[in-house]
């Protein structure tokens, strides 16, 4: 990702793509890593909703993948995933290991 | 011309605040933001005050903003809102625009209760068309927690620093929800994120009237709060379940308690798990503790004895 330069910025610095943060990839950002288990997903989408980062990707009301272009890893979506059971759909894991 | 406040729906909307924005990780005030603009169909221009939110989401030629947004100064984001609302209003006199569109100005707790709060009172007062919402974090968090009017009674912060000489923070909070309140504005309101059904509702709500709106919306902050990354939302749910952040709305003169816990949970639950009240738990400092939950209690039976004392009288 190239930086413009000043000759290339608009007068005032003013930025006329909208949601033009999406080329700036935070998922390198994470120490820890959210891993989905389907099978005890009940499909609440809290994890979407509570998501800071918007790195809960859901297709037509369907819970998918983590986008992790984005998650930091903070963890909020495996504290706040009700699981089924009592057993989480989402644990956080160690990078790197 | 509206999406029903079920979660599936929303998940099927266009995302107005975008991925890549440079908050902490665990911030809570992404997710107030995306909340607050998922709540409405309507075309939403935004205005926000200097803080963590306007550094971390505008930056160069990067924006996560899917909206049109203005940044002017750290106090003025309710006088620049004011003057794009004006302006509207004129365009569509001038028959040059003829879209209903909403107006919001964000700003944290040292934007809105200290240094933007008379372009704030003054915009209320002047009756701008607009929605004014405060994420509160309780300090200036972005140049490195000094304390704000926001502050909670004990806190430790870098500008009222715990030692012999200081237990954090010796004075309690301004109640600023009250105080938008007293402007005598249509709709002043209190959310958490955690409740994010309630807090969509009343920025459904608010949109729906005509005239100055205010929220002020609790977004913890686990920098300044000490706390873990996981827990911005767990937080903001025990800070509604310890009646340390009610949630209430004030629609016409007449407050309504939105949710009231089943069962009242002691404070502490509340500053346990933040490090900046990790000295209140020192037994010097056991009056201090104390008088907190009675700052917190006092509010709670306040506000029940006025939703009491302003609910309309059935004949
Ligand atoms: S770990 Fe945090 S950033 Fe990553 S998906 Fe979960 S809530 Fe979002
Ligand atoms: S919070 Fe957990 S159970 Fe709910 S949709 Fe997300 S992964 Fe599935």
């Amino acid at each position: 990702m190239k930086l413009k330069g000043w000759k290339e910025l608009t007068p005032g610095a003013v930025v006329t793509e909208p949601g033009s943060s999406k080329k700036f990839k935070t998922g390198s950002w994470r120490a820890f890593k959210p891993k989905w288990i389907e099978e005890n997903c009940i499909q609440c989408l809290f994890c979407w909703i509570y998501c800071p980062d918007m790195a809960v990707k859901v297709k037509d009301g369907k819970r998918g993948e983590f986008d992790y272009d984005y998650c930091k890893g903070c963890g909020i979506c495996a504290l706040e995933c009700p699981g089924k059971k009592g057993n989480k759909a989402i644990v956080m894991e160690e990078e790197g290991k | 011309m509206s999406t029903p406040l079920s979660i599936k729906e929303l998940s099927k909307k266009e995302e107005r605040f975008t991925a890549g924005h440079r908050m902490c990780a665990g911030c809570g005030a992404p997710t107030v933001v995306k909340m607050v603009l998922m709540a409405t169909e309507y075309p939403v221009i935004a205005a926000n005050a200097t803080g963590c939110l306007e550094v971390s989401t505008c930056i160069q030629q990067f924006t996560s903003w899917n909206i049109p947004w203005i940044h002017n100064a750290f106090e003025n984001a309710a006088a620049t809102l004011s003057g794009v609302e004006t302006m509207y209003r004129s365009l569509k006199k001038q028959g040059k625009i003829d879209k209903e569109i909403k107006f919001i100005a964000f700003g944290g707790d040292g934007g809105t209760y200290d240094i933007g709060f008379q372009s704030l009172s003054g915009a209320m007062e002047r009756g701008h068309d607009m929605l004014y919402i405060c994420y509160d974090n309780g300090a200036y968090m972005n140049t490195g927690i000094q304390r704000s009017s926001a502050t909670p009674l004990g806190a430790d912060t870098t500008t009222c620093p715990v030692g012999s000489a200081n237990p954090g923070k010796v004075q309690e909070r301004k109640d600023l929800t009250r105080i938008m309140a007293a402007h005598g504005i249509p709709y002043v309101a209190q959310a958490s994120p955690s409740n994010w059904s309630d807090l969509m509702k009343k920025v459904k709500k608010a949109h729906e009237i005509k005239g100055p709106k205010f929220m002020n919306i609790i977004a913890p902050c686990n920098r300044g709060w000490r706390s873990k990354t996981d827990d911005a939302i767990t937080l903001s749910r025990i800070a509604v379940n310890t009646c340390y952040w009610p949630l209430f709305e004030i629609e016409d003169g007449v407050t309504r308690v939105t949710y009231k816990p089943k069962e009242k949970k002691p404070l502490v639950d509340f500053l346990k798990p933040q490090g900046r009240f990790k000295h209140l738990f020192a037994p010097e400092n056991e009056w201090l503790l104390n008088k907190a939950q009675e700052v917190v209690d006092k509010n709670w039976e306040r506000l029940l004895r006025e939703e009491e004392f302003t609910a309309p009288r059935s004949e």
